[in-house]
């Protein structure tokens, strides 16, 4: 495999914090190229120049970080394009600096724990509540949903994606644990199952409706920056 | 007025801007700002149908003619509510304040509603500020931007000792609608702007007033229907809900007003087109032509009746501003689906 194959499959294990989807199937790496020495240089555009700074920041030191694991790497530059930050972002993450490197005196939140921590949650019950919804689709009753252990889990993405989180949020994630827990780690009792189920519902479409906007939102920058450019030569 | 198939609708769009983001409004030195804030609200328009969209040029600063027939004639607004935003740090006469939309009221002074604005970091100053205007515009409302930027801060809460100062003077001055901006927004930061707890701490506190959640704080709207369980006084302003997703994304929109539909109910939702980021017609007619997807992922969410339309698109909003409506397009009182109340206890785990 071509050092730039390596790199590009790293980086689809960064995720968009707030939408919990990888930042290559979202289009949000414009390129990534790979020098003959292994220098590495990865441009990212975001949906607008004004998506939220720490929410930027966490996908481009994600980016440097995934890269920085592989071997044969040389020098490693990610850079944020077109976006009303990206100068101050790049410049942190390119020193390995936390958050405040970027905006010294306006945060003092570095490694932004607390909101990725926030989304994770989030993105585990909203992961959780399709693989619940299939379930009970096939027939399955609340009592036997939630009696389903991790180990009966399907192997779909949504499933794996939910252990990674659990794992990344320090949640049981052993064979014999639950299958479905609250956003706390606890699991679901059978008869809280539908009000957590609706709850869930609404997490999930929240971020689907997030990330369609996104996806909408990036779809006419590039086309308008198409039309720019053929306008400009 | 709108009428379709035998019925008529009062219209109320309860979010409307006259704004100026041409390039000689730029403050100079911050033109990167003052650009990229209008190119994102143009990108915005770009999910309403194209046959909508206008050239940047335009969208940068439109005419009194244009305002007038995209929101009266062609948008069948009966009564429009504009909400301010300053943005004087990147706009030199702001971008889109009271005084210029006072101007527009005074000559449709039965069409049009302008609402204020204040900002805590001003402190007396702001105080005395809204004093003035209150009595000089005759305010029922504000529009608040917790994420504004001012003199080096970017952003406040509502939760700030001095916002209860404010609020306390909304009270005093009969000023009982609070639009708050919880939607997407320009510098979070790592305060986070989208967070509506501050609302839900000031519904508590301030049960009189009347606090209005503009873009229902996309994108967490979870956030922003855990919190409306439980606040009697906290409405849904549906900017950028209908704008966004109708024409953008269809299903999704479908599942957006169903969780609102079960979580906020029809009695707290509030149309508004957020013109000029899209314009009211295709929005007022596409919303009362809407009927949620057959399939079985819409099936529990409740059915929106054509009252219930009424009340969205007018009726809720003329309750909370006093707008007398025509006998012949009210509706029984009664006639609403309540809240899902009973769920306010399902938050607890939250």
């Amino acid at each position: 495999m071509s050092i730039r194959a390596r790199v590009l499959e790293a980086l689809s294990e960064v995720y968009d914090p707030e939408l919990d989807e990888p930042i290559t199937s979202l289009g949000f790496v414009t390129s990534c190229a790979v020098s003959p020495g292994g220098d590495v240089e990865i441009l990212l555009r975001l949906p607008t120049p004004q998506c939220a700074p720490n929410f930027a920041y966490l996908m481009a030191a994600d980016a440097r970080n995934v890269v920085r694991r592989l071997p044969d790497v040389g020098r490693i530059e990610v850079r944020l394009e077109d976006h009303y930050t990206g100068e101050e972002i790049n410049a942190a993450v390119a020193r390995g600096e936390g958050f405040t490197g970027a905006f010294p005196g306006e945060t003092d939140d570095d490694q932004l724990d607390a909101l990725r921590d926030l989304f994770q949650r989030k993105a585990l019950v909203a992961r959780q509540a399709r693989l619940c919804e299939e379930m009970l689709a096939h027939g399955a009753t609340p009592e036997q949903v939630t009696a389903r252990r991790v180990v009966d889990l399907p192997d779909v993405p949504d499933a794996r994606r939910c252990l990674e989180l659990r794992g990344q949020l320090g949640i049981d994630c052993e064979p014999d644990s639950p299958a479905f827990v609250a956003p706390n780690g606890e699991p679901v009792a059978t008869g809280e199952l539908t009000r957590w189920l609706r709850k869930a519902r609404l997490v999930r479409t929240s971020l689907d409706v997030n990330g369609s906007i996104c996806r909408s939102l990036l779809q006419i920058r590039s086309r308008r920056g198409a039309e720019l450019e053929e306008v400009g030569t | 007025m709108y009428s379709h198939n035998g019925d008529s609708y009062f219209v109320v769009d309860g979010h409307l801007h006259f704004w100026d983001a041409s390039p000689a409004n730029w403050v100079s030195g911050q033109e990167q700002y003052a650009k990229g804030w209008i190119e994102c609200f143009h990108a915005y328009m770009g999910l309403g149908p194209p046959e909508t969209h206008w050239p940047i040029e335009k969208f940068q600063k439109y005419s009194e003619e244009d305002f007038v027939k995209d929101v009266f004639e062609d948008g069948c607004v009966d009564v429009g509510i504009f909400q301010p935003t300053y943005l004087k740090e990147w706009y030199t006469d702001g971008f889109n304040t009271l005084e210029k939309n006072a101007v527009l009221v005074e000559k449709y002074p039965d069409r049009l509603i302008a609402n204020g604005r204040w900002d805590p970091r001003e402190g007396e100053a702001g105080l005395r500020q809204l004093e003035e205007d209150a009595k000089s515009h005759n305010l029922q409302g504000v529009k608040l931007y917790t994420a504004e930027w001012y003199q080096g801060s970017r952003g406040w809460s509502l939760k700030d000792p001095e916002s209860q100062r404010f609020l306390e003077k909304c009270q005093e001055l009969g000023i009982k609608n609070i639009h708050v901006h919880k939607g997407p927004t320009i510098w979070p930061l790592d305060k986070d702007a989208f967070d509506v707890s501050d609302v839900d701490y000031v519904a508590t506190n301030f049960p009189e007033l009347n606090f209005i959640v503009e873009h229902v704080g996309l994108p967490r709207i979870e956030d922003f229907c855990f919190m409306a369980t439980q606040e009697p006084n906290v409405y849904a302003g549906l900017a950028v809900v209908i704008g966004g997703l109708m024409h953008a994304r269809p299903r999704f929109f479908a599942k957006v007003m169903g969780e609102l539909l079960f979580w906020v109910g029809e009695d707290k939702m509030l149309w508004a087109s957020d013109y000029a980021i899209w314009e009211p017609r295709w929005q007022v007619e596409g919303f009362v032509d809407w009927t949620s997807p057959e399939d079985v992922e819409f099936s529990d969410y409740p059915r929106l009746t054509t009252d219930g339309k009424k009340k969205i698109l007018g009726l809720n909003a003329a309750k909370l501003y006093g707008i007398d409506v025509p006998e012949a397009l009210r509706i029984p009182d009664e006639a609403g689906t309540p809240a899902a109340r009973e769920d306010a206890q399902l938050v607890d785990s939250a």
